[in-house]
């Protein structure tokens, strides 16, 4: 129960209700998948050279009425979901030189709205990433690169590469830890012992430039990303 | 996103009641006012004015910019039914008519990929702005004042998701439009300087009027009979006010409206919520405009 004659502070509730501030017509449908976009696109962590988007379940079956496709080229785009040029992005991104696809899957995931991203950078790297939208403009990201994870963009959130061994999860906690940085969340997954791992860890302030080499300097981290808390 | 907090973070047990808030506001007091306490009131309404200004924008927008939808079916409702408003005043007068005129416009906006504020919800988007661009022309109501009602429109809405649904898949249109209407009745009643207890009544009879309301989009999409469901929407709740404001009472209190509200969202079939498979979305014309759509669906790849 609240404090008595007091509601706490009510202004992250209210915001919620009024708003998001988004181009429509729908925060599942449009304002969802281009958070999603955004957050593949971090996860590559450079320009994108190509990219396919598989939609799935109401995604696949309506999407294309609710300018989802434009929505996840945007969000590839790093465009904000308010961004005027979100109907545009498709054109955009051909400009630019990244290629895309769009792909309408009848496979029927976990979660009526589900999307998978699959990119290729300029640089080389590559990533796959699949998300749910889930209503309000609310996304989970489900995982990456084939790892289970459970990110939610509410918090700057970094993803670590590693090697499943002894005593890095220690190392990599103990370099947030000593910056003065609290972990909010975290989860390890790996697909087989002894092999690659992934360290998804939601951070209550905002990881620095700083913070990331000093993470990509351990021995046996092979790559970090950052996902912001703005997507 | 801009907020952390959660609807699942404000637990219907741990918020107050919509008439707890309204007896703490007391007879002299505002919804807005108890809302704002425990906020930074000064960012909170700098906030709300920023989302009135796209409020705002998108009806503009949506009577003179906007492109066509994806499906189709957006036919400038919004900039027609102005023009009847403004050359005659319509049968209802201008500020019923506006809000409707206005809610059609912002809705289309939406439809067309416009830029909107979803408040509460994308599909229910034009309900708001209809009601606070109306009384702004037609009751002189200001920028500051407009954006405290926005606060007393958000304090309902929060009671709402967090004790029945806003989301028209899991409770149907009734959650959507519905809870827009009680949004906007409240704070219309506010504008007005009504009391916290007329607000109350007003969104509960704003909420009455809709419950069973199917979610039924034609094809799936945010457009049929989603758009002009708003405009209605919003005359709706400038009636509701209008009778609070004159002391009529809701014989159910306004938080157990909203309680049968979410049992009738749970009891909805899952084709009246939001699946495009009853109400107007399955019947014959329903079937083939959406049949029409996805036959002529551009190829996105190229």
């Amino acid at each position: 129960m609240p404090v008595k004659g007091g509601n706490g502070d009510l202004s992250g509730d209210i915001l919620k209700v009024i708003g998001p501030v988004m181009i429509g017509p729908s925060s599942s449908h449009t304002a969802g998948p281009l958070r999603l976009g955004r957050a593949a696109r971090a996860l590559l962590g450079e320009e994108i050279l190509r990219a396919r988007v598989i939609l799935m379940g109401s995604l696949a079956a309506t999407g294309r009425g609710h300018g989802t496709p434009q929505a996840a080229v945007a969000g590839l785009l790093d465009m904000a979901s308010d961004d005027r040029r979100v109907p545009d992005a498709p054109g955009i991104a051909r400009d630019r030189g990244l290629e895309f696809e769009i792909l309408y899957s009848d496979a029927t995931g976990a979660h009526p709205n589900e999307i998978a991203f699959q990119l290729r950078g300029r640089a080389g790297g590559s990533v796959t990433m699949r998300g749910i939208s889930i209503g309000g403009g609310e996304i989970a990201i489900t995982a990456v690169d084939g790892f289970e994870v459970s990110i939610t963009g509410h918090y700057p959130t970094l993803v670590v590469f590693m090697t499943d061994r002894p005593g890095l999860i220690g190392a990599v906690t103990r370099a947030i830890g000593s910056r003065g940085i609290n972990i909010a969340f975290m989860s390890v997954a790996r697909k087989r012992r002894g092999q690659e791992a992934l360290m998804s860890i939601e951070l209550d302030q905002a990881a620095d430039a700083a913070l990331v080499e000093a993470l990509r300097g351990i021995d046996g981290v092979f790559g970090v990303r950052v996902i912001p808390d703005t997507l | 996103m801009d907020a952390e907090a959660t609807f699942e973070g404000m637990m219907g047990e741990e918020l107050p009641s919509l008439d707890e808030f309204i007896a703490r506001a007391g007879a002299t007091g505002t919804l807005s006012g108890i809302a704002l306490e425990g906020t930074d009131a000064e960012d909170l309404l700098a906030e709300m004015r920023r989302r009135w200004d796209v409020m705002r924008e998108s009806v503009r927008d949506g009577l003179e910019e906007v492109g066509s939808s994806a499906g189709g079916m957006v036919a400038r409702d919004g900039r027609r039914y102005l023009d009847r408003i403004t050359a005659t005043g319509g049968l209802m007068g201008p500020l019923p008519g506006k809000a409707a005129a206005y809610a059609l416009a912002a809705s289309e906006c939406n439809a067309c990929m416009g830029r909107i504020c979803a408040a509460p919800t994308a599909g229910a988007c034009g309900v708001l702005p209809g009601l606070f661009l109306a009384a702004s022309e037609e009751m002189g109501a200001g920028g500051d004042q407009l954006a405290r009602a926005l606060v007393t429109a958000g304090l309902v809405g929060t009671v709402i998701a967090a004790r029945a649904s806003l989301s028209g898949a899991e409770g149907g249109c009734q959650a959507e439009c519905g809870s827009a209407a009680a949004m906007g009745a409240a704070a219309v009643v506010e504008l007005a300087g009504g009391s916290p207890a007329a607000a109350g009544h007003a969104a509960a009879l704003a909420l009455k009027s809709f419950l069973g309301l199917a979610c039924d989009p034609v094809g799936g999409l945010v457009e049929v009979p989603c758009i002009k469901r708003n405009a209605i929407a919003a005359v709706h709740a400038l009636a509701a006010a209008d009778m609070a404001l004159a002391g009529v009472a809701s014989a159910i209190p306004v938080d157990e409206v909203i309680d049968a509200m979410g049992r009738v969202g749970r009891s909805l079939p899952e084709e009246l919520r939001e699946t495009g498979r009853g109400g107007v979305a399955a019947t014959p014309t329903g079937r083939r405009i959406a049949a029409r759509l996805y036959e002529s669906a551009p190829d996105d790849n190229r």
